[in-house]
C-alpha cells in the first residue's frame, strides 16, 4: 500500500442524485475511492451502475438542472472540489485532471482541425507564444504514435479514424501534463487491435509522464492488462475493491466472481459462457437490503432486509458481502 | 511487414493509415453549388448590384458626381429612356456623362440611372445592416435560450430589471440622485439574486440572504421564446411603419427598426440547434479540457449552428431590401433629396401612363435583386443541409 502522501485524489461517500419526472434516481450513492500517485486505478462495472457519473463528477461536469451532487468530497491534494467555484474548476480541468470520452467520433468539434484543438487545449492553461505551441502539439502527436504530424494538424476531425481521433483526444488530455487522466471507456468504440494500441499507448505515456490513471470500463479483459488496482461498482455502490490479482484469483463478491464466470477463456471452450441473471436495478428503485439480493445465488434472508457493510479482507480487500465473509470467518473459527 | 520498396514499416505506419476522403467538403459543396444554375444565378446578379452600389457611392457623391441624381432639368423632363439630352438648352455640366439618359428622366428631368445608383447603394446597406443587426440579437437570444434554457430566472432578476426600469423612468423626470440609487439597487439585486452570494457561503443552510429573491419564476428559455412568440405576433410592416413614423426619418433608424423586428428566426434556429449541440460530447469534452461557458457557446457551439441562420439571413437580406423600399414607397423611408428605390416608384406612380419606365425600372430592380437573394439563399440551403438535398 502506498503511504497517505501520495494519495492523489480521494473520493469519500459521494452521493449524486438525477431528479427526474419518476422522482429521484440515485445514481451514485456513497461512493468512496483513492487514487495514488503514478497508479492506474480501474472502475468495472455494468451499464447504468454509476461509473460516468462518479467520473464526471470528480470534473464538476454533472448535468445540473437534473443531477447534482447530494452528499460527500472529492479531495484533489486535499482540496474539496464539490462545490468549489466555477472559474477555480476551470484552472483544473484539463490542467490538472483531464478525460478523454468514450465516443472518438463526437468527441472532437467538427469545424475545427485537429491542430487548433489541441492548441486550445494548451493556451487555454498556458500562456505560449504562437510557435511553441504549434511544437507543443507536434509533439504530442507524435507522443500518441500519430504518422505525419505536420499534416495531421491540418486536418479536420472527419478525415481521421475512429483509431487516430481517440489518440488526438489523448493528446489533447496530455497537452498540459495533468496529475489525472480519467479514461472513460476510451476503447469501447474502437476495434480489438485498435483497443490493444490504445492500451499500450497509455501504459507508455503513464510509464514517462507518471500521470495517474483512472480507467473506467465495463470489460475486465481490459481491467487485467492495465490496473494495479480495481473497484467494482454495482448500482451506484462500489461492492469491491482490491489489487488487480487478488480480483482475479480470490475475489470475494458473488457479483465480481459472476463477472469474471462470464469472461471467455481457452478453458471453457465449447461450452456455453455463464451470465449474471436480470439487470441492474433501475436507479430510482432499488432493492431495500443488499441491491445485488434479486441477482445473487447466496443470497439469504438477511440480504433482503439489512444493507452489506463493507468486509475487510485484509491487505486493502474489501467486499460489500457479509455472507461469503462468514463464510470465511466461520471456517476459520471452527476446530 | 515491409512496404512496396522493401523497406521495414514502424508500426504507426502500417496501422491507422491516413485515410483523406477522395473529395474535400468544399469541393463537394462547391460542385453542388455549381450544378444549381438558379442558385449561381442569383449570386451573379448579387456580385453584380453588390459592385454597382459601391460604384454608385462613389459616382454619385462629393460636391462635383460624375453622374448628379439631384441635378434639376425642367426643360429635360419625363425623356424616355435611351433618349439623347438636347444640348442646345443645358449647359455642359448639366448633360450627363454617358451622352445619354440611359434610364431616362424624372418629372423634374433629374436622370434616373444616377438617382437608381444612389438608391442602389440605400438597398445594399439597408440589407446588409438590418440583418446584421438581427442576426447578431437573433444569435444571441437563441444561443442564450438554448444553452442557458433550463436556468431559472428568479424573482430577484425581475426585482432588479423592475427597480432599473423605475430608474429609467426617474430619469424622464431629471431626478439624478434617485436615478443613481435606483440603478445601483437594481443591479445589486439583480446580481445577487443570481447566486453570486450563493457560491461565497455554500449549502442550501445559508440564509444570510433574503430567500424571497431566489423563488424561481420561470426558465430563461421561457422567456426568451415566449417574447419571440408575442414578437411574431405583430405584424411587422405595421408595426415599423408605427416606430419609423414616431421616429425622425433617416436611413439608420430604419436599419435598426428593421433589425430590431426581424431577429426572432435566427433566435429560433440557433436554439434548435443549441439544444441538440449542447449534449454533443464535444461541448461535454471542452468543459472538461476548462474551456470557459462563452468561448464553448461562441467558438465550439456557434459554428456548428451558423448554417440554417445564414440561409435565413440571405433570404431576411431580400426582405429587409423589400420592406426599405415599401417604407420609402410610403413616404416613411430615407427622406426625400436622397433617391431610394422605394420613393423613385412612389414618385413616379403619378405619371405611369406618361412614363412607365419611372415605374418599371425601380420594380424590376426591386424584384430581380430580391429574386436573387432568395434563389441564391434557397442554394445555400440545398449546401448546407445534406437532407434537402434532392439525390439523382
Amino acid at each position: 500500500m502506498s503511504s497517505a502522501n501520495d494519495t492523489l485524489l480521494s473520493v469519500r461517500d459521494l452521493a449524486v442524485s438525477f431528479r427526474s419526472g419518476e422522482g429521484v434516481a440515485r445514481a451514485v450513492d456513497g461512493v468512496s475511492f483513492e487514487i495514488y500517485r503514478g497508479e492506474t486505478v480501474c472502475i468495472v462495472g455494468e451499464s447504468g451502475c454509476g461509473k460516468t457519473v462518479s467520473a464526471l463528477s470528480i470534473l464538476g461536469l454533472i448535468p445540473s438542472p437534473p443531477g447534482e451532487i447530494v452528499a460527500g468530497e472529492i479531495l484533489f491534494h486535499g482540496l474539496d472540489l464539490v462545490g468549489l467555484n466555477e472559474e477555480r474548476l476551470r484552472d483544473i480541468r484539463g490542467k490538472k485532471i483531464a478525460m478523454v470520452f468514450q465516443e472518438p467520433i463526437t468527441s472532437l468539434n467538427p469545424v475545427f482541425t485537429i491542430g487548433d484543438q489541441i492548441a486550445e487545449a494548451i493556451e487555454i492553461h498556458e500562456s505560449l507564444p504562437r510557435d511553441k505551441i504549434h511544437q507543443r502539439c507536434l509533439e504530442l502527436l507524435k507522443d500518441v504514435g500519430i504518422a505525419s504530424p505536420e499534416e495531421r494538424l491540418q486536418d479536420y476531425p472527419h478525415q481521421l479514424s475512429g483509431g487516430q481521433r481517440q489518440r488526438v483526444m489523448i493528446a489533447m488530455a496530455l497537452s498540459c501534463m495533468p496529475e489525472l487522466l480519467i479514461a472513460d471507456e476510451p476503447t469501447t468504440a474502437l476495434d480489438v487491435t485498435v483497443q490493444s494500441q490504445i492500451l499500450q499507448l497509455l501504459a507508455a505515456l503513464q510509464k514517462r509522464l507518471g500521470t495517474s490513471i483512472l480507467y473506467i470500463t465495463h470489460d475486465l479483459a481490459v481491467v487485467s492488462h492495465i490496473a494495479t488496482r480495481i473497484y467494482v461498482m454495482y448500482a451506484g455502490l462500489i461492492v469491491e475493491q482490491a489489487a488487480t490479482d487478488t480480483i482475479f484469483k480470490s475475489s470475494k463478491h458473488p457479483y465480481t466472481q459472476g463477472l469474471l464466470a462470464s469472461l471467455p477463456s481457452r478453458l471453457k471452450k465449447g461450452q456455453q459462457l455463464p451470465s449474471i441473471p436480470g439487470t441492474v436495478p433501475d436507479p430510482a428503485h432499488r432493492p431495500e437490503g443488499c441491491p445485488f439480493h434479486p441477482r445473487c445465488s447466496f443470497a439469504i434472508d438477511s440480504c433482503r432486509v439489512e444493507f452489506p457493510e463493507m468486509c475487510d479482507y485484509g491487505g486493502g480487500h474489501l467486499s460489500r458481502c457479509p455472507v461469503l465473509f462468514k463464510d470465511v470467518s466461520g471456517e476459520g473459527d471452527r476446530p | 511487414m515491409t512496404d512496396r520498396t522493401g523497406t521495414p514499416l514502424t508500426w504507426n505506419q502500417r496501422l491507422d493509415a491516413p485515410s483523406r476522403p477522395a473529395q474535400s467538403r468544399l469541393r463537394e459543396s462547391w460542385n453542388l453549388f455549381v450544378s444549381n444554375r438558379l442558385a449561381i444565378a442569383g449570386f451573379v446578379i448579387f456580385l453584380v448590384f453588390f459592385f454597382l452600389a459601391i460604384l454608385g457611392v462613389f459616382l454619385t457623391s462629393g460636391t462635383q458626381p460624375v453622374c448628379d441624381p439631384s441635378l434639376v432639368r425642367l426643360e429635360e423632363k419625363l425623356r424616355p429612356p435611351l433618349s439623347r439630352p438636347n444640348v442646345n438648352v443645358l449647359s455642359s455640366q448639366e448633360i450627363p456623362p454617358l451622352k445619354i439618359y440611359l434610364l431616362g428622366t424624372d418629372e423634374l428631368g433629374r436622370d434616373v440611372f444616377s438617382r437608381m445608383l444612389q438608391g442602389a447603394w440605400v438597398s445594399l446597406t439597408v440589407g446588409f445592416v438590418a440583418v446584421g443587426i438581427s442576426v447578431l440579437i437573433g444569435v444571441f437570444m437563441g444561443g442564450m435560450a438554448g444553452y442557458f434554457g433550463q436556468n431559472y430566472v428568479k424573482s430577484g432578476h425581475v426585482l432588479g430589471v423592475v427597480l432599473i426600469g423605475a430608474g429609467f423612468a426617474l430619469l424622464g423626470m431629471e431626478r439624478w440622485t434617485a436615478f443613481s440609487l435606483f440603478l445601483i439597487a437594481g443591479a445589486a439585486v439583480f446580481f445577487f439574486s443570481g447566486g453570486y452570494l450563493r457560491s461565497w457561503s455554500r449549502g442550501p443552510g445559508n440564509t444570510s440572504f433574503p430567500a424571497v429573491l431566489h423563488l424561481p419564476v420561470m426558465t430563461v428559455d421561457t422567456l426568451i421564446m415566449r417574447t419571440v412568440d408575442i414578437m411574431l405576433c405583430f405584424p411587422s410592416f405595421f408595426l415599423i411603419l408605427t416606430v419609423v413614423a414616431i421616429l425622425p426619418a433617416s436611413m439608420y433608424n430604419i436599419m435598426i427598426v428593421i433589425g430590431l423586428t426581424s431577429w426572432m428566426g435566427a433566435a429560433r434556429f440557433v436554439r434548435a440547434e443549441f439544444l441538440s449541440l449542447r449534449e454533443q460530447d464535444f461541448v461535454t469534452a471542452a468543459k472538461a479540457l476548462g474551456v470557459g461557458k462563452f468561448r464553448i457557446i461562441f467558438r465550439h457551439m456557434m459554428p456548428n449552428a451558423l448554417g440554417p441562420v445564414l440561409v435565413s439571413a440571405t433570404i431576411g437580406i431580400a426582405s429587409a431590401i423589400l420592406t426599405e423600399a415599401g417604407l420609402s414607397f410610403l413616404g416613411f423611408g430615407v427622406p426625400p433629396p436622397h433617391a431610394t428605390w422605394g420613393n423613385i416608384l412612389s414618385d413616379g406612380k403619378n405619371f405611369i401612363f406618361d412614363a412607365p419606365w419611372l415605374t418599371y425600372i425601380p420594380g424590376i430592380a426591386i424584384l430581380v435583386v430580391v429574386l436573387s437573394f432568395n434563389l441564391f439563399g434557397e442554394g445555400l440551403r440545398d449546401i448546407l443541409n445534406p437532407k434537402l438535398r434532392e439525390r439523382p
